[in-house]
Parts: C-alpha cells; sequence; structure tokens
C-alpha cells in the first residue's frame, strides 16, 4: 500500500485520490487547520501520522462529516496518560504538559510517556491489557499462573520486545509456568490452559488473538456462513500436536506448576514421518489431517522433532516454530495487531469484533487496516513506534464532544466508526484502580510488582463472571451495572481513597497551606483534570458550610463526588 | 435538571429521607422483616406476571434427560419413567421432577443452527444471530422492560440474574441490565455507614457534575452512568432488599430446595418474584460434558437439578403464584446422539428439548417429536424465536410489540417468531 501511493504518479486512480485527500483536508473547519497550523508540522515529521490522518479524513469527506474541535489541552493530557501507561495524571504531571509552550508538545509527552521515565507504567499497563487478552481476568484457571505471565509480560514490554518476537514467544513457549520454579518461562502461560481435549482451545485462541480469525464453530463443521472449513481447523490444530503440558502436584490435588514441553509425535496413526490426526464430520465420516497453514502453505507432516541424523543431515520439524514463522509472514498477522491497538485508543477497531477480521466481516478503513499494518511491518514491528502513530493523529487530538456535523458518526447505535470525535468509554478496572492510587498519591507507597497486582487481581475477582464453559468464556460486572456503582459508592477502593486519617491524602489537602478555593480546585484537577465550575463552586462552599467548618470532612463529601461522576470514570 | 428528578427519579426528598432511614431497619430483627415481606408479597402477587428461566449453562443433553431413546444405539444407558402427567416420560434421575410434569409441558421439536457457546447463548437469549452492528436486548430485558409498569412501587432492579451474567440489555440501555447475584443472595457494598443527610448532599454535588458532563454532549454513555446511579441509590434505600436473604427462609424449605447454589437460587427466584420482580434467571452451569458424560449426569448434575428445580414449581403452586410465573428451562444447545470416544457428547443443536410451564402455559403437554436415534426432528421444528414469542404470549405481551434500535432500525418483539399453538389451550 505504502509503495503503491508513493509510486501513485503513474497511476490514474491513485491521482484521483490523492487530490481528493487535499480537498478533503481544505475542507477541515477553519479552527483545527488554525490548531494544527500552530503546531508547525500537523504530522510531527512522521509519514505514518501523515497516513493515518490522510485515511481517516478520506473517510470523513465520504460519509460527509466534519470532525470535532480538538479536545483542550487537559482533556487530552489526561486521555494520553489513561491510554499509554492506564492511569490519569498527577496535578504536576497535568500542569507542566499545560505549561509547555513547545508547539510540539504532544510529540514531546508521547515521546516521555514511551520513554525511560515511565517505563514500569507502561510495562505495567500492556501487561494488564495482553493478561486479560491471552488468560482472562478470571483467577479460577489452576492451569495458568498469572503472576508467572505478568512477569513475563511486564519484562517484555519493559524491554518493547518487537511484536513478531513477542508472539513467536508466546505460541512456541517451553518451560515451567511458575516463576522461582527451574526453567521458568511465563510465556508458556498463554497455552499452558489450553492443551486439553487435544489443543482445542490452543488452536482457537491462537487463530483469534494473533490473525483475527474466529474458528472455533470450524471444530465441529464448515462454518455456515464465512470461507471457514472444518478441515482447516483441525490443520491447523496439527500445529500443536508435539507439544504436552505436564502438571507438578502439589501435595494429591493442586496443580503446583506446568511444564510445557515439544516431544516427538507418532500420529494418530502411528507413523511418526507422516503423523497425523483425524477428526469427525457431522455424518460420523472420519477425515485426516496433517499441518497446513490457513493460506493452504504445508509443512513436511513429520512428528519428529528437529535432529541430526548419524550422516550429518537435519531431519525434522517443530511444528510450533514453524506455525509462528507462518503467522509473522502472513499479512493477516500485522492487521490483527494493529486493529487491536488501535481499539485500545479509539475505543473500536476497524471490525467489530476486533478479532474477527474474516471475509464476511468488512472492516471500516480497509486501506488505512492494511496500510497501517504494512507500516508495522516495515517498522520492525516496534509496538511503541506504533503507539506514537495512533497518539500523535488528528483523529486521536479530537474533543469527545459531539458536533452536529458528526452526529451521525456514532458507533454505539450500530454506524461503522469514522472517529470524526473521540469515542467516550468507560475506563478498564485496572485503569480505574490505578487511577484511584495515583489521585490519592497511594501510589507511592502502595507495593510494587506481582504483589500489587496480586492485590488487584483479587480486587477485580468481584466483577468477574465465569459461565463455566470448556471454552472459559466469561464476563463482568464492571460494565456501567449497579454493582459497579455500589462498588464506588461504598467499596473499600474509594472508602480508602476518601478516607480522612492522618498523613492520607484528604488530610494533607486539608493540612496544607492552600486557601479552601485551591483546595477544592487540587480535587477537580486530580480528579477530573479541570477547574470546578462556578455552580461546582457554590456547592462545595455550601459543603465547607453544612460541616460546619470541619474542612476535611467536607473535603471527604466532595472527593466521594468527584470519583463517582461519570467524567470521572469515563476516558473523555 | 435538578437534583430530584435525576437522582431520586420522581421520589420526593421526603420520601427518599424516610427511605434512607428505613435502611436502618435492616438492623432490625429478622422476623419483623420477614413478616413485612410477606404482607407485601400477598398484596403483590395476585397483580403481576413474572418469569424465572433456569438457564443450563455449558448446554445439557436434553435426550438424557426429557426425551430419552431407551435401546438406541445413541441412547445411552439412562432409563425413562412415568410422570405426573399422562403419557410424559422423563429420565430416571429426576424422581422429583416426575410428580410434578403435571404443571410443566416439553418442547422435543426444538431445532437450531448455533453450536457456539458464546453464539448459542446469545441466540437463545434474544431470539437472534449475533449481529456485529446491534446488541438485541435478552428475555430478562424485554420482559423486565414489557412488565415493569405492574409492579410500580419496585425499588429493586426487575431484572435479576443469579450466578450467572445472563445476557445484557442491548439496545435497551443499561437501565435494564442483569443485576447479578450470587446464590447466597450476598449483594456487595450495600451499606453507606455514613448519615442520610450527609449522603443526599453528596448526592447533590454529585449531580451537579453529571449534569454537566451529560449537557456537553459527548455521548449516550454519560447519561448512562447518570441512570444506574439513580436506580443504585432506590435499590440501596429499600427494604426491598429483603428479598435477596434466602438464608431467612425456615430450615425446611432451604432444605426442600436443597442445600446447593442451584437450590438456593431457585428458592431466591421465587422470594424475588413474590416481591415483585417481573424476570429472574438462575444459572446452573457444568452442562458441558465432551467427556464421561453419564456418571456426571446421575451422580452430580441430575440430583440438583431435580431436587430444586421440583421444590421451585411445586412451591410456586401451592403459594398460587404458578398461573402468573412462567417458568423455562433451557440452554444454549444440547448434545450430540453420538457419544464420543471419551464416554461424552460434543455441541448438537439441530434436535433438543426445553421444558416450559406455570402462567398462560399448557401444563402437562409433549410438543414435537424426534427420530428414533435423537438425530432429526420429525414434526415442525422450532426455533429460539419461537420459544421465546410463546413465553411472551404466556405472560400475555404483546407480540405486535416494536422496539426501536439505537439505529433508528424498527426491531419486532422476539424476533417475530411464531407462537408455538400446542402449548396453549
Amino acid at each position: 500500500m505504502a509503495r503503491q501511493l508513493q509510486a501513485g504518479w503513474c497511476c490514474v486512480a491513485s491521482v484521483v485520490r490523492r487530490a481528493r485527500l487535499l480537498v478533503v483536508l481544505c475542507l477541515l473547519s477553519a479552527a483545527p487547520i488554525a490548531a494544527l497550523a500552530r503546531e508547525g508540522d500537523e504530522h510531527f515529521g512522521l509519514p505514518q501520522v501523515k497516513f493515518i490522518n490522510e485515511q481517516v479524513a478520506a473517510g470523513w469527506s465520504d460519509a460527509k462529516l466534519k470532525p470535532s474541535e480538538p479536545a483542550s489541552d487537559q482533556e487530552w493530557c489526561r486521555r494520553v496518560y489513561l491510554d499509554i501507561i492506564g492511569r490519569v495524571p498527577t496535578v504536576k504531571e497535568l500542569d507542566d504538559y499545560v505549561a509547555d509552550s513547545s508547539p510540539v508538545k504532544r510529540a514531546n509527552l508521547v515521546g516521555r510517556l514511551l520513554g525511560e521515565d515511565y517505563v514500569d507504567e507502561y510495562a505495567r499497563n500492556w501487561a494488564d491489557v495482553w493478561t486479560t487478552v491471552l488468560v482472562g481476568r478470571s483467577l479460577e484457571n489452576d492451569n495458568v499462573n498469572r503472576s508467572g505471565m505478568r512477569q513475563w509480560l511486564r519484562r517484555s514490554f519493559s524491554k518493547n520486545i518487537p511484536y513478531d518476537r513477542f508472539m513467536t514467544d508466546l505460541v512456541t513457549a517451553t518451560g515451567v509456568n511458575k516463576a522461582g520454579e527451574k526453567g521458568f518461562n511465563g510465556a508458556t502461560n498463554f497455552l499452558s490452559g489450553k492443551l486439553e481435549d487435544n489443543g482445542i482451545q490452543a488452536t482457537a485462541k491462537t487463530a483469534q488473538v494473533f490473525l483475527g480469525l474466529q474458528v472455533q464453530c470450524t471444530q465441529c463443521h464448515n462454518h455456515p456462513f464465512n470461507k471457514g472449513k472444518q478441515n482447516q481447523f483441525w490443520e491447523f490444530n496439527a500445529f500443536f500436536r508435539q507439544t504436552r503440558a505436564l502438571r507438578q502436584f502439589e501435595g494429591t490435588r493442586d496443580v503446583q506448576a506446568i511444564e510445557l514441553v515439544d516431544e516427538d509425535w507418532a500420529g494418530e496413526g502411528g507413523n511418526a514421518s507422516q503423523a497425523e490426526l483425524y477428526y469427525e464430520l457431522r455424518n460420523g465420516q472420519m477425515k485426516v489431517a496433517y499441518p497446513v497453514f490457513i493460506d493452504g502453505t504445508t509443512v513436511d507432516p513429520t512428528g519428529y522433532l528437529p535432529a541430526k541424523m548419524d550422516d550429518g543431515t537435519d531431519y525434522g520439524v517443530n511444528r510450533r516454530r514453524a506455525l509462528a514463522q507462518l503467522m509473522v509472514d502472513s499479512p493477516l498477522m500485522p492487521k490483527a495487531a494493529v486493529n487491536r491497538v488501535w481499539s485500545h485508543f479509539f475505543g473500536y477497531g476497524f471490525t467489530r469484533p476486533i478479532d474477527d477480521l474474516g471475509e464476511h466481516n468488512a472492516p471500516s478503513h480497509p486501506e488505512l487496516l492494511e496500510g497501517l499494518g504494512e507500516r508495522f511491518r516495515e517498522q520492525s514491528f516496534d509496538t511503541k513506534e506504533l503507539i506514537r502513530w495512533i497518539t500523535l493523529s488528528y483523529a486521536y487530538s479530537l474533543s469527545s464532544r459531539i458536533a452536529k456535523a458528526n452526529a451521525a458518526d456514532d458507533p454505539a447505535v450500530g454506524e461503522k466508526p469514522k472517529f470524526s470525535h473521540f469515542y467516550l468509554r468507560q475506563m478498564r478496572p485496572e485503569e480505574l484502580y490505578q487511577s484511584l492510587l495515583t489521585a490519592t498519591e497511594a501510589d507511592q507507597a502502595e507495593e510494587k510488582g506481582e504483589k500489587a497486582a496480586r492485590k488487584k487481581d483479587e480486587w477485580l475477582a468481584q466483577f468477574i463472571i465465569a459461565f463455566g464453559t470448556d471454552e472459559g468464556d466469561e464476563a463482568t460486572t464492571f460494565n456501567g451495572s449497579i454493582p459497579q456503582v455500589l462498588m464506588m459508592f461504598n467499596g473499600d477502593l474509594v472508602k480508602t481513597a476518601t478516607e480522612t486519617g492522618k498523613g492520607g491524602f484528604l488530610d494533607r489537602v486539608a493540612t496544607s497551606d492552600m486557601t479552601n478555593a485551591q483546595r477544592i480546585d487540587a480535587l477537580y484537577a486530580a480528579a477530573l483534570a479541570r477547574k470546578p465550575t462556578r455552580k461546582e463552586i457554590k456547592l462545595a462552599n455550601q459543603m465547607m458550610v453544612a460541616r460546619k467548618g470541619d474542612a476535611i470532612s467536607a473535603l471527604q463529601d466532595i472527593w466521594w463526588a468527584v470519583l463517582n461522576s461519570n467524567e470521572f470514570i469515563i476516558n473523555h | 435538571m435538578s437534583v430530584s428528578s435525576r437522582f431520586f427519579d420522581g421520589m420526593s426528598r421526603r420520601h427518599f429521607m424516610s427511605h434512607v432511614a428505613g435502611a436502618a431497619a435492616l438492623a432490625a430483627p429478622a422476623t419483623a422483616f420477614t413478616n413485612s415481606i410477606l404482607a407485601n408479597a400477598a398484596d403483590l402477587k395476585k397483580r403481576h406476571k413474572a418469569a424465572i428461566l433456569l438457564w443450563m449453562g455449558g448446554g445439557p443433553s436434553t435426550m438424557d434427560i426429557w426425551d430419552l431413546k431407551p435401546g438406541a444405539a445413541t441412547g445411552g444407558p439412562f432409563k425413562p419413567i412415568s410422570t405426573s402427567a399422562d403419557g410424559i416420560q422423563i429420565c430416571e434421575h429426576m424422581p422429583m421432577m416426575a410428580k410434578q410434569m403435571h404443571h410443566m409441558s416439553l418442547v422435543r421439536s426444538m431445532s437450531t443452527r448455533e453450536a457456539d457457546h458464546m453464539r448459542g447463548r446469545y441466540y437463545m437469549h434474544t431470539g437472534y444471530v449475533p449481529n456485529p452492528n446491534v446488541e438485541h436486548p435478552s428475555y430478562g430485558a424485554v420482559i423486565a422492560h414489557e412488565l415493569a409498569d405492574q409492579v410500580p412501587d419496585l425499588e429493586i432492579p426487575p431484572f435479576v440474574s443469579v450466578g450467572s451474567g445472563s445476557v445484557g440489555p442491548g439496545f435497551l440501555g443499561m437501565s435494564w441490565a442483569p443485576f447479578v447475584v450470587d446464590s447466597n443472595g450476598n449483594v456487595r457494598n450495600l451499606d453507606m455507614g455514613i448519615d442520610p443527610t450527609r449522603l443526599s448532599q453528596r448526592l447533590e454535588m454529585l449531580s451537579a457534575i453529571e449534569d454537566k458532563f451529560i449537557g456537553e454532549k459527548r455521548g449516550a454513555s454519560s447519561d448512562d452512568h447518570a441512570k444506574v446511579l439513580s436506580k443504585t441509590v432506590k435499590l440501596m434505600t429499600s427494604d426491598q432488599m429483603g428479598a435477596f436473604k434466602v438464608m431467612q427462609e425456615p430450615k425446611d424449605v432451604q432444605d426442600r430446595y436443597g442445600n446447593t447454589g442451584f437450590g438456593r437460587g431457585c428458592l431466591m427466584a421465587r422470594r424475588l418474584v413474590e416481591q415483585g420482580v417481573p424476570f429472574v434467571e438462575v444459572d446452573l452451569g457444568g452442562w458441558d460434558n465432551h467427556a464421561d458424560i453419564f456418571k456426571t449426569l446421575s451422580d452430580n448434575k441430575l440430583p440438583e437439578l431435580d431436587k430444586a428445580m421440583a421444590a421451585l414449581v411445586s412451591d410456586l403452586s401451592e403459594r398460587g403464584l404458578l398461573d402468573d410465573t412462567a417458568i423455562i428451562w433451557m440452554g444454549e444447545f444440547s448434545r450430540t446422539p453420538n457419544i464420543n470416544g471419551n464416554g461424552g457428547r460434543d455441541h448438537w443443536a439441530r434436535s433438543w428439548s426445553v421444558a416450559v410451564g406455570g402462567a398462560g402455559f399448557k401444563r402437562g403437554v409433549v410438543v414435537g417429536e424426534t427420530s428414533s436415534d435423537g438425530k432429526e426432528v420429525v414434526t415442525e421444528p422450532y426455533s429460539a424465536q419461537d420459544l421465546m414469542a410463546s413465553v411472551l404470549k404466556s405472560l400475555d405481551i404483546s407480540l405486535e410489540t416494536t422496539f426501536t434500535a439505537k439505529n433508528g432500525r424498527p426491531m419486532k418483539i422476539a424476533n417475530a417468531g411464531k407462537v408455538i399453538k400446542e402449548l396453549f389451550a
């Protein structure tokens, strides 16, 4: 795609398209253009940002939409902290950003959030996101060691491991899944709980997460309305058949750890040089399958692992390694990756659900999806660069206030997203948890690393509903429903955040040498990244009166109200 | 918008305060509390319809429960037994339900196409196949929405899900979302711990922030948040919350339902229906029996189901609630007639059974028939939407109702399913 555009001068269609893009950019309302001009280069010198801006703008023009105004500095700052490092900014971080007069202040902040200063928080946030993707939120699964999974993810993200290696490490992992054990490799947790029943879950989840293919139905039959065929499921499944999960028990029952190993596999037919499996058609007929990738690429069907023969020649195949390489080379892999990351920042991906890129499910911006994927590959799958492009895009800078000229752009009612304004979305529970720690300055006192993460897991458990199926499906009541509001009203987390004990956050605010007005300002900045309105100040003052000069109790009431608001919990 | 209209939802401030004061009664002796609930129930039960969905998560093998095929290669080891309904036989491991079958009917000719858990769960709950562009409302949301007017004094959520998450309210909005509780009836974080005056001052402050954000027109979720806040305040201060306290039932009643999660869930469903809740879903998972199915069913799943379901049906009948309360027993699909190499059955949607009873349903009849090996429906097949339409009819909900989805498209209630006429007199 990139090459096509660059070579576009000799292609009529491309020339027309380019001309149209120019028109579109000229049609943007004057104010945003002025804002862009103030920043000098509206693409921050990044061709990938330029590409995103042009593609998204083309979508606006096609749909006859105009984008909203850009978000305020405060709004944008809160948003980018939440999305990149998973928490709201501190008052100081907010002030620093607002005070920065550089024309490229946005690029500077993104650079800082992706840099050394925030590497631990960045890694924590993305480890949370990916733990949920890879093993879900439930604590119930004995075959997964969440702590091991998260430690591996945190290390991968703190080192910014390229995405192709990240995926390969997960798909090919061998070793023990629990930290502290000999041979520990936390990456094994992705598959450690998915190898039962001949690895059906490993097959379905690998295809879904990394290729955006929904194959779980084709285990039993050809897909009723896409091109998925039953043989493809089992040919994909064949890649996992050398892999075994060995359980180490503690006492008699409790699984202590799981070791993933690859072993020579004789196949269900007993001939290891042609190691095959059988599956059953709906009509009861048995069929045979060998490892074949979804694009039809075949792999040597031997069940032997790689080794040297006596005469020095190589033989054997590590099927998972072969699969990982085919996935890295597949055009679906970068598309699935950029779709996931895009949806993290915009609330919606280019397809719904984001992990279904099948032909029956047309994306909202096919060229952008394709082109962004190609650029991700060209950039050696550098996830931080992808995040930089997305967060510096013009669409990401827009206000969440809906304008008349883009009211039709509402994916919540089922329209395809056009990204003409920022879409509201509730914080993930992990983001809320972390934001409350930050807003009350409790993060400094908090234990770091795994101990803190386990505490968070336990808190999260109250929201998880497991459906009790073999696939480990789950849902959450952290979805804007009554249990969530009750938790915010009366739960321990907010109780702690609003406690008035000596040395706590509210106590420090109350005993500082600020005026009452400044104290109220401080609470608003910490939680909402804005100043209170006149009406809010009036109500706050009434609260001071009602508490009869007991300032800390009044601050507690105000703080409780602020933390319980839609504005706090909704990323806007 | 003012505080009172936003948060107290039509209740006057004084009314609200009296409820807050009433919350102190939570500490009052349990008997007084129970008495007031019983009085309420007597008052309410003649006036409203309700439905209880017994959701069998994982996909129960209905040819081992409701539609046995003794002697067939696919039939499995279980034997059929006769029941209190003429001509209806069910599984030998359901002896207590066998005595209640005159209250229930079976549809043995369900035939659907969704054999994936999530898709099947969605389809059976909504009557629609999953669609990336629109979220459809589930049974609970539709029925609560349609019946809420019958119980204007209800202060607790009209759609309660015990044990599982059910399926959400879709385009009807978060106000109709399931209120999920565990089977012990514990609702977390219910205690305010501050005095009512102070709470109302906090709410006033909160309301100002909510209103400002909503006024900035950023999207529907800011408004939804305020609506759910209002419902939460109502619930927190309601003595109707006592209906969840299943442990307050006399011991013999608890024993009758069985000391299991599902048993307590069914008992809670009866209490909630008495209180006026129009829809309760009770979850019994563990039916995804890909291996060793018969031992699991006979030793574990069926005894738990049998005891609780039989207690629910007979208890509702004895209390005069059954004629107004529909019962629906179903899972997302059933299991393959062929028994697999692990002694289990896999997913199967083509031919299976559901059980219904109560409300306007005809009792003690069997609708439809499957072939001798259980693999085909040999009579007219019925779909999720047909079943849903029939349940709505049993509750006197008009099938002419049309909703408007968020995208403006009209959506016929129950996806325009056709009523299974044999289920009605």
